[in-house]
């Protein structure tokens, strides 16, 4: 079964991160690299990306009759999703189980619709 | 360069809703189908997945190191993301024109790529 | 100076971006060279060759910035033996850097920002005056929209085929806003060294030469050629605005208005009919009017009318009111601005419409009402002068 994994961080958090150096961002991400590394090697993760920030994000929305494109993210909300991991798994305590080890902030988890 | 498309709206619901408004969701579904399956053929899309309704997910969040699970999403806003798409275009032009035949409203996210870490 | 920034940013800018496909990168160090020029100039006098100055000092900055940084060697190596910026057609580098800055997934005002940075040589304290912000509020906006053109690819180029149009009107937009913002604030903002309203029709002028043939370019440096005009008579010598219908009109530029229509009759050629050309019509419909008496209404209504079937705007819906007015009497015209209310509530120059003719019916108190409803809503201080002088008359 596919799960969705989303990333939950504050826009502070996301600003610190970019304004780290390679090496601090580094040091940052080795918690995450690891638990991606280690579920990557094991087949329950099949696709994941770090999204940039807010700030670099556009949205494309209807808008009388016409697509505009606006700056900035369409969801209203303090938090914003920093990424997201796609899992393969038997079932959902098993991905509940993989979310639990996540070593950052808060962590949904999305049963997907399979095509 | 890799974008994620978010995808506004969900079809959870969709059942319940009057005549009329029912069938214009249905069709924007068909479309969103129609959608993927060009660019899946086209090689622009790396990955994809739509997720059930916000009604089905479950939030794993820690609190003074104590790990708590809830149900719902943890963002709390009136819009829903109701799937997203990875995809490997040019450019933010390139990801703009895929965004605007979406039957919905779209997010663009550059991603941070991996990739070179390792040569930093 | 400011003659100069406005040729050479541009040029420079564009062709850096091209060498060293790095916006951010490209935009800061000519901006350096002009923050540079601005210390080194009024001491030294400005050098035989002011492009060239600028050119080598931003260069300089450039290979300094890039030297730091060993993953540039390659691009380090382009700059050191390229010409900068005659080694291409600049014009292609200006239009470029253009349609970058005014792209739509950036926020409009930080559009307007980057393309007076950018293209026109603005310095951030500058912008940051014109707009009435804080210097580091304009700064943080203008890294905000830089970081945001590298880092989601934003691309460096001039769009083509079905997207020319949308991405045209755009760039037009971020010109007449930054426009209208030079020409309303000019009696208040008098001191500033760089004129806002006079360096968006540069641009425009500057965007006709470089992407000839298109109708609404030309519509809109009409409109403003047509409205700057008039500069002279819209000011009295305390500052205060005088409206169109007490203007002293010997102080009109006619060369200037005669330059205006001229350009109109060039779009009007072109079979693209748009909204700017309609209202730079407009805008020559009262500047060939040699008294406010003599001012051909019926021919105005039309034009709004024109402008209406174009797409559907409250504001030019309250422009044909006015003009009615002066056609068939006040009392038609206050019923179409009361139809408006509901959707221009909150504008200003509903209410002080609604002050003039209920004056013209006789119902004095309440215009003082609308008239004070106005000034709670208005910002610009040379619009709230004049209602105050109202109200106070």
């Amino acid at each position: 079964m596919k799960f969705v994994l989303l990333f939950v961080g504050t826009p502070e958090d996301q600003d610190r991160f970019e304004r780290m150096t390679p090496d601090e961002r580094k040091a940052a991400m080795a918690g995450a690299g690891g638990w991606f590394h280690e579920y990557t090697q094991s087949g329950k993760i099949v696709g994941g990306e770090q999204l940039q920030g807010p700030k670099t994000v556009s949205t494309v929305r209807a808008e009388n009759g016409q697509r505009i494109i606006t700056d900035g993210p369409f969801i209203e909300s303090k938090e914003v999703i920093g990424g997201f991991a796609i899992l393969d798994v038997k079932d959902r305590d098993e991905a509940e189980e993989i979310a639990k080890k996540w070593p950052a902030g808060p962590v949904e988890i999305w049963p997907t619709v399979e095509n | 360069m890799k974008y994620v498309l978010l995808f506004g709206g969900t079809m959870e619901g969709a059942d319940q809703l009057p005549e009329g408004h029912r069938e214009v969701a249905m069709a924007d579904y068909e479309k969103s189908g129609q959608w993927f399956a060009k660019y899946t053929k086209a090689g622009k899309i790396v990955s994809g997945e739509e997720l059930r309704g916000p009604s089905t997910a479950t939030t794993v969040s820690r609190k003074n190191g104590k790990v708590s699970v809830t149900d719902g999403p943890f963002i709390e806003s009136k819009e829903v993301i109701g799937g997203f798409a990875v995809i490997d275009v040019a450019d933010l032009d390139e990801a703009i024109a895929m965004a605007r035949e979406w039957p919905g409203t779209v997010e663009i996210r550059p991603t941070i790529d991996h990739s070179e870490d390792a040569g930093r | 100076m400011a003659a100069v920034f406005r040729e050479e940013a541009g040029r420079l800018t564009g062709a850096l971006v091209r060498v060293l496909g790095n916006f951010d990168l490209a935009e800061e160090v000519v901006q350096d060279s002009l923050v540079a020029a601005l210390v080194k100039w009024p001491e030294q006098g400005i050098p035989d060759n002011p492009g060239a100055w600028l050119m080598t000092t931003a260069r300089r900055r450039a290979i300094d910035l890039l030297r730091r940084d060993r993953r540039y060697s390659e691009k380090l190596a382009l700059l050191e033996r390229s010409q900068l910026p005659g080694d291409a057609p600049e014009a292609d580098d200006r239009l470029r850097l253009i349609f970058t800055c005014c792209h739509p997934a950036l926020a409009q005002e930080a559009q307007v920002a980057l393309t007076l940075r950018a293209v026109a040589g603005f310095t951030t304290p500058e912008i940051a005056a014109a707009f009435l912000v804080s210097e580091a509020t304009m700064a943080q906006r203008i890294v905000r929209a830089k970081r945001k053109i590298v880092v989601a690819h934003i691309p460096y180029r001039v769009p083509q085929g079905e997207d020319v149009a949308e991405r045209l009107d755009a760039v037009l937009a971020v010109l007449y806003l930054m426009f209208n913002e030079g020409y309303l604030s000019r009696g208040a903002s008098a001191g500033m060294r760089r004129d806002l309203a006079e360096d968006a029709l540069w641009l425009g002028r500057l965007l006709d030469r470089l992407m000839p043939g298109q109708p609404e370019v030309l519509g809109l440096v009409a409109l403003m050629q047509l409205n700057l005009a008039r500069s002279a008579a819209r000011f009295n010598e305390a500052g205060e605005i005088v409206l169109l219908a007490d203007q002293d009109r010997s102080l009109w530029d006619r060369d200037s208005i005669k330059e205006g229509t001229r350009v109109l009759e060039r779009a009007a050629v072109l079979h693209g009919p748009g909204p700017y050309q309609l209202q730079a019509a407009i805008a020559a419909v009262h500047a060939e009017a040699r008294t406010w008496g003599d001012t051909d209404w019926s021919q105005i209504v039309l034009l709004y009318d024109a402008l209406l079937r174009l797409g559907e705007s409250p504001v030019v819906r309250l422009n044909r009111a006015v003009a009615l007015s002066h056609l068939a009497g006040p009392e038609a015209a206050l019923g179409e601005v009361n139809d408006l209310a509901m959707t221009l509530g909150e504008y200003h120059l509903l209410h002080s419409t609604r002050a003039e003719l209920l004056d013209q019916l006789g119902e004095k108190e309440q215009a003082r009402q609308a008239r004070l409803r106005a000034l709670e809503l208005c910002q610009n201080p040379a619009e709230r002068a004049l209602l105050e002088r109202r109200l106070g008359g």
